[in-house]
């Protein structure tokens, strides 16, 4: 049963380059519907972790499962109930809204007309009626990004990965943009997001902390704060993050 | 299938609102054949000649009207003396200057008549091109005249150009300019277009998608197929319209040899992409990497056999070589599949080897 509500299991998954180990055997879980802080400094390991989950790499050693699917063998079926959106503009620029929906949607195998009812849906809620054939070229950064992450979830996924979705967003766009992640959790979607804003951190259900490829800790905010005695999740962060061999 | 129709009708959005792109891919085909077809040509008509005739008889203005009667010549000095001549050639008046000596008729019943053409040779080509005009001109007058007067018994060599019979420049240039747009437009776009990608860092959401690499790269790829195909029967139709330039052999198969090559083209771009981050190295690969090998290696403008040996073998390495001998074959001389089967295996050989190596390296950027 205990299983069954865990959308990541990974079990001592490592991902060496050469003599370079990227990910050192981590091991974690993740509950569906959760909020799963994903923090490391620049080189910690992150983005390797996150490629081997969303079944871009295959793992040197250990296993991890995603919606059930094993990342080593079933990396098709593991693309196909997640979504994923990245610090780049995961938009098409030179293309509207309206066609950025469609071809997302499209691209997922989604029906024509679930394609129509959904973007419709998603333009109603991010208020972009008035915009929907606007190229994206155009529009504010902090639109662009929560279009990016409604697009990301128009499939309905199991998972959403984010990897820095804020970077470079104004504090009112960021609220709102959590808002949105918040709303998806409602719909069942488990949120798995990195993030540079360490106060972003606090809003997280759970939070893990990786320093040169090992997890070093993972817990609620809360308890982490309490554990190492501060105030805030960036002063544990530093203070994790102050043990790494490579100093940057 | 679907999945695959909406990334192709993406594609086709990137293309036709780039301005660079459709400026690549429309203006250039127009430009090039309209260059090579009316600026760049090897044909010469009304050159200026000076003409220093010396001969007080009537035999030298025959002659001299001969010259003038045809489309290549145009008087623009008569000159009394050498130093003016010089002086023509100096203030290039003329490229090309005809000496008629003193003695010119009475040499000519003699049978030891002597002509001088004196050329500008700072331009090579030119001089060649104009000396071998004149000298067939004045060959030509000369055979009517001593067919009509006095019988020479000499050997008379007729040369007749096979499959261009009028030596059209523009007839050798479009198979060639075609083979440059060919190539240029599926490398070059192909390449500019996936490392596009790269560099916004869109590719990443297209590999965590379930479209598979090879999905990704057969859709970057048939749009550019489809255009080039068009932009081959494009050039086709406007040589045909404006220069009258026929294709002598089966339009099915020439098509198809464009398709093959235009497919040995993209995998070249594909595995350019594999190597190039950015658009700015792509382009400059595909531009340095291709153009120059294709316009200066392929035989369009240079002929290959006048090359130094290593050229020569660095040539075979060069697919538009091959395609423009196939082009050409079917264009000009009209042959058929039986003619070029060779080169055709060759482009299919390396079109493989081109898919393979670019599968592989994409997929060791994956691991």
């Amino acid at each position: 049963m205990e299983s069954q509500n865990k959308v990541i299991v990974c079990d001592g998954l490592t991902k060496t380059f050469g003599d370079f180990t990227a990910v050192n055997a981590i091991t974690f879980d993740v509950k569906k519907g959760e909020i799963f802080g994903f923090l490391g400094a620049n080189g910690a390991g992150k983005t390797t972790a996150i490629k081997m989950l969303s079944g871009l790499l295959s793992p040197s050693s250990g296993k991890a499962t995603v919606a059930g699917f094993d990342v080593a063998t079933q990396p098709e079926d593991i693309k196909k109930n997640i979504g994923y959106m990245s610090q780049h503009f995961s938009l098409y620029q030179d293309m509207t809204i309206k066609e950025n929906i469609r071809f997302y949607g499209g691209i997922y195998g989604l029906s024509r007309k679930e394609i129509k009812t959904q973007s419709k849906l998603l333009i109603k809620k991010l208020g972009l009626e008035a915009y929907e054939n606007r190229l994206v070229e155009g529009l504010p950064l902090g639109w662009k990004q929560k279009l990016a992450f409604s697009i990301a979830i128009i499939h309905n996924p199991s998972i959403v990965f984010l990897d820095e979705p804020t970077s470079g967003v104004d504090p009112i766009t960021r609220r709102q943009f959590w808002g949105l992640i918040y709303e998806a959790t409602h719909q069942g979607i488990t949120v798995f997001v990195t993030t540079h804003y360490l106060e972003e951190a606090e809003y997280c259900d759970r939070v893990s902390i990786m320093v040169d490829g090992d997890l070093k800790d993972l817990d609620t905010p809360q308890n982490l704060m309490k554990k190492y005695d501060k105030d805030n999740m960036n002063d544990v962060f530093l203070y994790m993050a102050v043990r790494s061999k490579y100093k940057e | 299938m679907k999945q695959f129709f909406a990334f192709i009708k993406k594609e086709f959005y990137h293309i036709f609102r780039d301005q660079r792109t459709l400026l690549v891919l429309f203006g250039m085909p127009i430009a090039q054949l309209l260059l090579f077809g009316y600026a760049i040509t090897t044909e010469v008509s009304n050159a200026n000649i000076a003409v220093f005739n010396q001969s007080p008889g009537q035999f030298s203005n025959q002659l001299i009207n001969e010259l003038k009667s045809s489309d290549f010549f145009r008087v623009s000095a008569n000159v009394h003396s050498k130093e003016e001549l010089e002086k023509v050639f100096r203030t290039d008046q003329a490229k090309i200057a005809i000496v008629i000596p003193p003695k010119f008729e009475e040499g000519f019943y003699n049978r030891e008549a002597q002509i001088q053409l004196i050329a500008d040779g700072s331009d090579p080509n030119l001089a060649t091109i104009l000396s071998s005009s004149a000298n067939a001109i004045i060959m030509k007058w000369m055979m009517k005249k001593s067919g009509n007067a006095l019988p020479v018994e000499s050997i008379t060599t007729g040369v007749r150009w096979h499959y261009n019979p009028s030596l059209k420049s523009v007839l050798m240039f479009v198979p060639g300019v075609i083979t440059i747009i060919l190539m240029l437009v599926s490398a070059m776009l192909t390449s500019i277009s996936i490392a596009r990608e790269k560099e916004l860092g869109t590719i990443e959401i297209l590999f965590v998608s379930p479209l598979k690499p090879g999905i990704i790269i057969i859709g970057k790829v048939v749009p550019f197929i489809i255009l080039s195909i068009f932009n081959a029967v494009f050039i086709l139709v406007m040589a045909w319209i404006i220069f009258d330039i026929p294709v002598n052999g089966s339009i099915v198969l020439l098509l198809l040899e464009s398709l093959l090559f235009i497919i040995t083209a993209l995998s070249l771009g594909v595995l350019i992409s594999t190597v190039s981050n950015s658009q700015q190295m792509a382009l400059m690969l595909s531009l340095f990497g291709l153009m120059l090998p294709v316009i200066l290696l392929s035989g369009f403008i240079f002929p290959i056999s006048n090359m130094p040996l290593p050229l020569q073998v660095i040539s075979n390495i060069i697919p538009a070589k091959f395609y423009l001998i196939i082009i050409k074959g079917i264009m000009l001389k009209g042959v058929g599949i039986m003619y070029i089967w060779k080169e055709t295996l060759v482009l299919v050989f390396m079109s493989v080897l081109m898919i393979v190596l670019s599968i592989k390296k994409f997929k060791i950027r994956l691991q």
